[in-house]
C-alpha cells in the first residue's frame, strides 16, 4: 500500500466522518446543543441493526432501511420530550442532559449486549475491492459509504436551501426569536433538526459498524472524531464539515501508514493545530 | 370596525412594569402611531402584541378573538406581523430568502413576492445578496417586505426610523399608504413625533408604561404632546389616556 | 414603580454590609469538629472503613475543583481527567526518582499547574460547549502521549514504588489523612479564593462577561487562575488515587468517567455553591455503596438522576435549602433600622 492509496482511503473515510459529524453540527447550529450522546447514538444504531439481523434474519440492507427512519422518529421524540425541556433550563442543562443520556445508553448497551466486540457482517461486499491503478485499490464498501455520505449531505443541503422548512432551520440558527415571528414553531423546527441528526448518525453508525468492530463503550471516541471534523471544517458549514472529515480521514490514514499506533494521536494533533492557528475553522462563516 | 382591542394590558420586565394598564384600539385600515420617550414601554407593548413577551394581566383581542395567551408563531397565522426593533434580518440568508421566510405560513392575501418587489423595486436585482450586506434603510425595507409577505391584517412596526437617515425614512414612509391601501392595518412605534403626527390617523403617547395622551394629530396641540411626551405636569394627565 | 423610584427608595435606607451570618459561624464550628472526628477515625475504626472514605474524599476534592471551574469560572470542562492523569503519573515518576510518594502529592499538583498553563492557551480558544469537548480531546492527547512513553509503562501502566518499606496499616492511615487533607484543602481553597476579589470578578464574568470586562475586570486572568487552581487540585487528587491504588493505568486514570462523576456530583449537589460538591459527593458515595452489586445499572441510574436533576433542579439539592450559606462568600446587605 503506497502513499497515494493511503490518501485515497483517507478521503473515502473522510466522507463517512462528515456524514457522522453533520448531525452534531446541525444540532449545534440550530439549537446550540452539543450532543455528547452523539457517538453513543451511532453505537445504539449498530446494536439495533445487529439485533434485528440476528432476530429476524432479514438481509442487512433491509435492516438499514428500517433502522434509519426509526432513528429519525426517535430523534423527533427525544427533542420534544428531553431536549426541548433542557433548552429552557440553560446551556449547561443541555450539556448535562446529553452527557447523562450518553452514560445511560452506554451502560444499557453494556448490560444488554455485554462488553464483547461485534461487527455487522455484510459478506463479500464488505471485503471486496477493485483496482483503480496499480497502486490504488478501492473497496466497494468504502466507495459506497463515501457516495452515500455525499448523497446525504447534498440532500440535506438541498433541503436547507430550497424548502421553506429548511430555510426556517437556517433562520432559527441566525435568530430564533425572529424565526418565531415568521410563524415558525421553534419546537417543530428543532424537532426536524434532530430528525436529520438522528437519521444521519444512524446511517453513519451502521456504516462504521460494517467497516470496523464496535462495542458499547466506543461511542465517546467516535464523538471525538465527529467533533474534530466539525471544528476543523468550521462551524455552521456543511461543506466545511465534509472538508474537515476528509482532512481528519487523510491525516489518520497517512499517519497509520507511518505507524498504526499514531492514527488517533495524529488526528487529535491536526485538530489542535487548527484550533491554535485557525480557530474559526477552514471554511468558517458560511451557513449550510 | 375594530381590528385590535387592548384592555388594561400590563407587561413586566422582571420587577419593572414596562407596560402599565394600557388600553387602546385600532380600527381596520387605520394607522395608529405610538409615541413616547426611550423606556416608555413602546417596544415592550409591541412585543407583547406579537406574542414575544407574556403580559401579566389584561387582554388582547384581534377581530373579536382573544389572543392574549397565543404564542407568537400562531399569531402569524391569526394575522399579526411584527417588524422588530433593529430589523433583525436573518444575516446568513439572502434578501430573497429573508422575504420567503415571511411567506413561511402561506397565509393568503394581496402580498406576493411580486407585489413586494413592486413596492421596493431595487430589491429585484439584489435578491441574491446576503442580507447582512445591506445598508440600514435597505434592511428596514426588507424587514417590512418580509412582514408583509405573511399577509397580516395587523402590521406592527417597531422604531421604524431608528438609526436611519431622514431621506431614507421619508422614502420608507412613502410606501405606507400603499400598504394600508392594500387592506393592512398598521400600528407603528415612532420616536420622531413630527413624523408620527404626519403619517398616523391617530397617535397614542406612552410615559413610563402608561398611556398619557391620545387623539387625532389635528386635534392635538404641540404643547400637549410635548407635555405628555416628557411628563411635564404629569400629575393629572395620567388619567387622561384611560377609557 | 419606576426604576428611579426604586433606586431612590433604596438609597434612602440606612444599610450595613455583613459577610457571615451567625448560623454560618456556628456551622464553621460544627465543620471543624467533624473534621477533627474524621481525622481521628484511623484510631477508631477498621481500615476497610477508612479505605472507602478515601474514595469519598477524592470525590469531594474533584467535584469541588470542577465546581470552581464550571460553577464559578463558567468553564464547563469535560477534560479534567487530563490533570488527574498527569497528577497520577507525576507521582509515579517522582517516586521513581526517589521522592517520598506522600511528599510528592503537592509536587504532582504543581506539575499539573505547569502543564495547565500552555494547555489553557489552546483550550481558551474555544467558547462555551465547544470548550467542553475541546478539553476532552486535549485529555485524550495526553493519554495517547503517555502511553507512548515506555518508562511510564506504556499502555499497561505502572506500579508505584517507594512505599514498600512502610507498614500496611500505617500506609493506609497516612493515605487516609492525605485524602482528608486534600478534601479540606480544596473546600477551604475554594472558599478563600472566592471570598476575595477573584470571587467577585468571577461572578461578574459568569453573569455577563462583556460587562465585567468593561468594568475593568481582567476576564482572561481570572479564568486562567481558576483553570490553574482546578488543574492543580485535580492533579493532587490523581496523586492520592495512585497512593491508594498503588498503581496507575492510563485508560482508567485518563477516563472521561471522572468527568461524568464530577459533573453529576456537582449538578446533583448544586452548581455554584461551595456546599454543592459536598452534598453531591455524599449522595453519589451513598449510591455507589448501595448499588455496588448491580453492575452498570448503577451508572444507568446515575445518568437518569443526572438528567432529572439538570431538568428539574437547575440549582441542585443545595439550591432547595433556604437560608444562609455555610460558606458565605457574598455580601449581605441589611437594614440597620426598620423598613423605610
Amino acid at each position: 500500500m503506497g502513499w497515494v492509496n493511503a490518501v485515497v482511503q483517507g478521503l473515502l473515510l473522510g466522507g463517512l466522518y462528515a456524514l457522522f459529524a453533520t448531525g452534531l453540527s446541525l444540532m449545534f447550529g440550530v439549537m446550540r446543543i452539543v450532543n455528547l450522546a452523539h457517538g453513543d447514538l451511532a453505537v445504539v444504531a449498530s446494536f439495533l441493526a445487529l439485533a434485528l439481523v440476528s432476530g429476524t434474519g432479514l438481509p442487512l440492507w433491509v435492516v438499514i432501511v428500517v433502522t434509519v427512519p426509526l432513528f429519525a422518529a426517535l430523534g423527533y421524540l427525544t427533542q420534544r420530550v428531553l431536549l426541548q425541556r433542557s433548552l429552557s433550563s440553560g446551556p449547561l442543562a443541555t450539556l448535562l442532559v446529553t452527557f447523562g443520556l450518553s452514560i445511560v445508553l452506554q451502560n444499557v448497551l453494556l448490560e444488554v449486549f455485554s462488553a464483547d466486540t461485534r461487527t455487522l457482517d455484510a459478506g463479500a461486499f464488505a471485503t471486496g475491492s477493485f483496482e483503480v491503478s496499480g497502486a490504488v485499490s478501492v473497496g466497494y464498501l468504502s466507495l459506497t459509504t463515501f457516495l452515500l455520505a455525499c448523497a446525504a449531505l447534498a440532500g440535506i443541503q438541498l433541503f436547507l436551501s430550497r424548502t421553506g422548512l429548511g430555510r426556517m432551520l437556517r433562520a432559527s440558527s441566525d435568530d430564533p426569536e425572529t424565526a418565531n415571528l415568521m410563524g415558525a414553531d421553534s419546537r417543530h423546527v428543532y424537532g426536524i433538526a434532530t430528525v436529520i441528526a438522528f437519521a444521519t448518525v444512524a446511517l453513519a453508525g451502521l456504516m462504521f459498524a460494517i467497516r470496523s468492530s464496535f462495542d458499547p463503550a466506543i461511542g465517546p471516541s467516535r464523538l471525538i472524531f465527529a467533533f474534530e471534523a466539525v471544528v476543523i471544517g468550521g462551524l455552521g458549514s456543511l461543506w466545511g464539515t465534509l472538508l474537515g472529515g476528509m482532512v481528519l480521514g487523510v491525516t489518520q490514514s497517512v499517519s497509520a501508514q507511518v505507524d498504526p499506533a499514531l492514527t488517533l494521536l495524529a488526528g487529535h494533533l491536526i485538530f489542535l493545530a487548527v484550533l491554535a492557528f485557525r480557530p474559526q475553522g477552514l471554511l468558517a462563516g458560511r451557513t449550510a | 370596525m375594530t381590528l385590535l382591542s387592548v384592555r388594561d394590558l400590563t407587561v413586566h420586565h422582571g420587577q419593572l412594569r414596562a407596560v402599565d394598564g394600557v388600553s387602546l384600539s385600532v380600527d381596520e385600515g387605520e394607522v395608529l402611531a405610538i409615541i413616547g420617550a426611550n423606556g416608555a414601554g413602546k417596544s415592550t407593548l409591541l412585543r407583547a402584541l406579537a406574542g414575544l413577551n407574556a403580559p401579566s394581566s389584561g387582554t388582547v383581542e384581534l377581530a373579536g378573538r382573544d389572543i392574549t395567551r397565543m404564542p407568537a408563531h400562531r399569531r402569524v397565522v391569526a394575522g399579526v406581523a411584527l417588524v422588530p426593533e433593529g430589523r433583525r434580518l436573518f444575516r446568513s440568508l439572502t434578501v430573497e430568502e429573508n422575504l420567503l421566510a415571511g411567506a413561511y405560513r402561506g397565509r393568503p392575501g394581496p402580498w406576493t413576492m411580486a407585489a413586494v418587489l413592486e413596492l421596493f423595486p431595487w430589491m429585484a436585482e439584489r435578491r441574491g445578496q446576503n442580507a447582512g450586506q445591506l445598508s440600514g434603510g435597505e434592511q428596514q425595507a426588507v424587514a417590512i417586505g418580509r412582514a408583509l409577505l405573511s399577509n397580516p391584517d395587523l402590521l406592527l412596526i417597531d422604531e421604524l426610523s431608528l438609526g436611519l437617515a431622514p431621506v431614507v425614512v421619508r422614502r420608507i414612509y412613502e410606501v405606507l399608504p400603499g400598504i394600508v391601501g392594500a387592506g393592512t392595518t398598521a400600528l407603528i412605534v415612532e420616536q420622531d413625533v413630527s413624523q408620527a403626527m404626519r403619517v398616523a390617523d391617530r397617535v397614542h403617547c406612552l410615559l413610563e408604561g402608561r398611556s398619557v395622551l391620545q387623539g387625532r394629530p389635528a386635534e392635538l396641540t404641540g404643547e400637549r404632546v410635548e407635555h405628555a411626551y416628557f411628563g411635564i405636569g404629569a400629575a393629572e394627565p395620567a388619567q387622561e389616556g384611560r377609557h | 414603580m419606576t426604576i428611579s423610584h426604586l433606586l431612590s427608595a433604596r438609597a434612602a435606607r440606612n444599610v450595613h454590609v455583613v459577610r457571615a451570618t451567625r448560623s454560618a459561624k456556628l456551622s464553621a464550628v460544627v465543620l471543624a469538629a467533624a473534621a477533627a472526628v474524621l481525622a481521628a477515625l484511623p484510631f477508631l475504626v477498621f481500615s476497610t472503613v477508612t479505605d472507602t472514605l478515601i474514595n469519598l474524599f477524592v470525590l469531594i476534592a474533584l467535584a469541588s475543583m470542577w465546581n470552581l471551574l464550571a460553577g464559578f469560572g463558567g468553564l464547563v470542562s469535560v477534560g479534567q481527567q487530563a490533570y488527574i492523569g498527569i497528577g497520577a503519573y507525576s507521582l509515579v515518576a517522582l517516586a521513581d526518582l526517589g521522592v517520598q510518594p506522600y511528599l510528592a502529592v503537592p509536587l504532582a499538583a504543581l506539575t499539573c499547574a505547569v502543564f495547565a498553563l500552555p494547555t489553557s492557551w489552546l483550550a481558551f480558544r474555544l467558547r462555551g460547549d465547544y470548550f467542553a469537548v475541546g478539553t476532552w480531546v486535549i485529555a485524550e492527547v495526553y493519554r495517547l502521549l503517555v502511553v507512548r512513553v515506555d518508562s511510564l509503562g506504556g499502555a499497561s501502566g505502572k506500579s508505584l514504588s517507594g512505599l514498600s518499606g512502610i507498614d500496611a496499616t500505617l500506609r493506609g492511615a497516612l493515605t487516609y489523612w492525605i485524602a482528608l487533607a486534600l478534601a479540606l484543602a480544596t473546600i477551604a481553597g475554594c472558599y478563600l479564593l472566592l471570598r476575595g476579589r477573584l470571587g467577585l470578578s468571577l461572578m461578574a464574568v459568569r453573569d455577563e462577561e462583556t460587562a465585567a470586562a468593561s468594568a475593568g475586570i481582567d476576564v482572561r486572568r481570572a479564568k486562567l487562575l481558576v483553570y490553574l487552581v482546578s488543574a492543580a487540585g485535580c492533579g493532587a487528587a490523581g496523586g492520592v488515587i495512585t497512593l491508594s491504588s498503588l498503581s496507575v493505568n492510563p485508560d482508567s486514570i485518563f477516563s472521561v468517567q471522572w468527568s461524568a462523576y464530577m459533573i453529576f456530583i456537582v449538578v446533583i449537589g448544586g452548581i455554584g455553591f461551595i456546599e454543592g460538591p459536598l452534598i453531591g459527593a455524599l449522595i453519589f458515595f451513598a449510591l455507589q455503596q448501595l448499588l455496588a452489586d448491580f453492575g452498570s445499572w448503577y451508572l444507568v441510574l446515575l445518568g437518569v438522576v443526572g438528567i432529572v436533576a439538570a431538568l428539574r433542579l437547575p440549582r441542585g439539592l443545595w439550591g432547595l435549602v433556604p437560608g444562609p450559606s455555610l460558606f458565605p462568600i457574598g455580601y449581605l446587605v441589611r437594614r440597620s433600622d426598620g423598613p423605610a
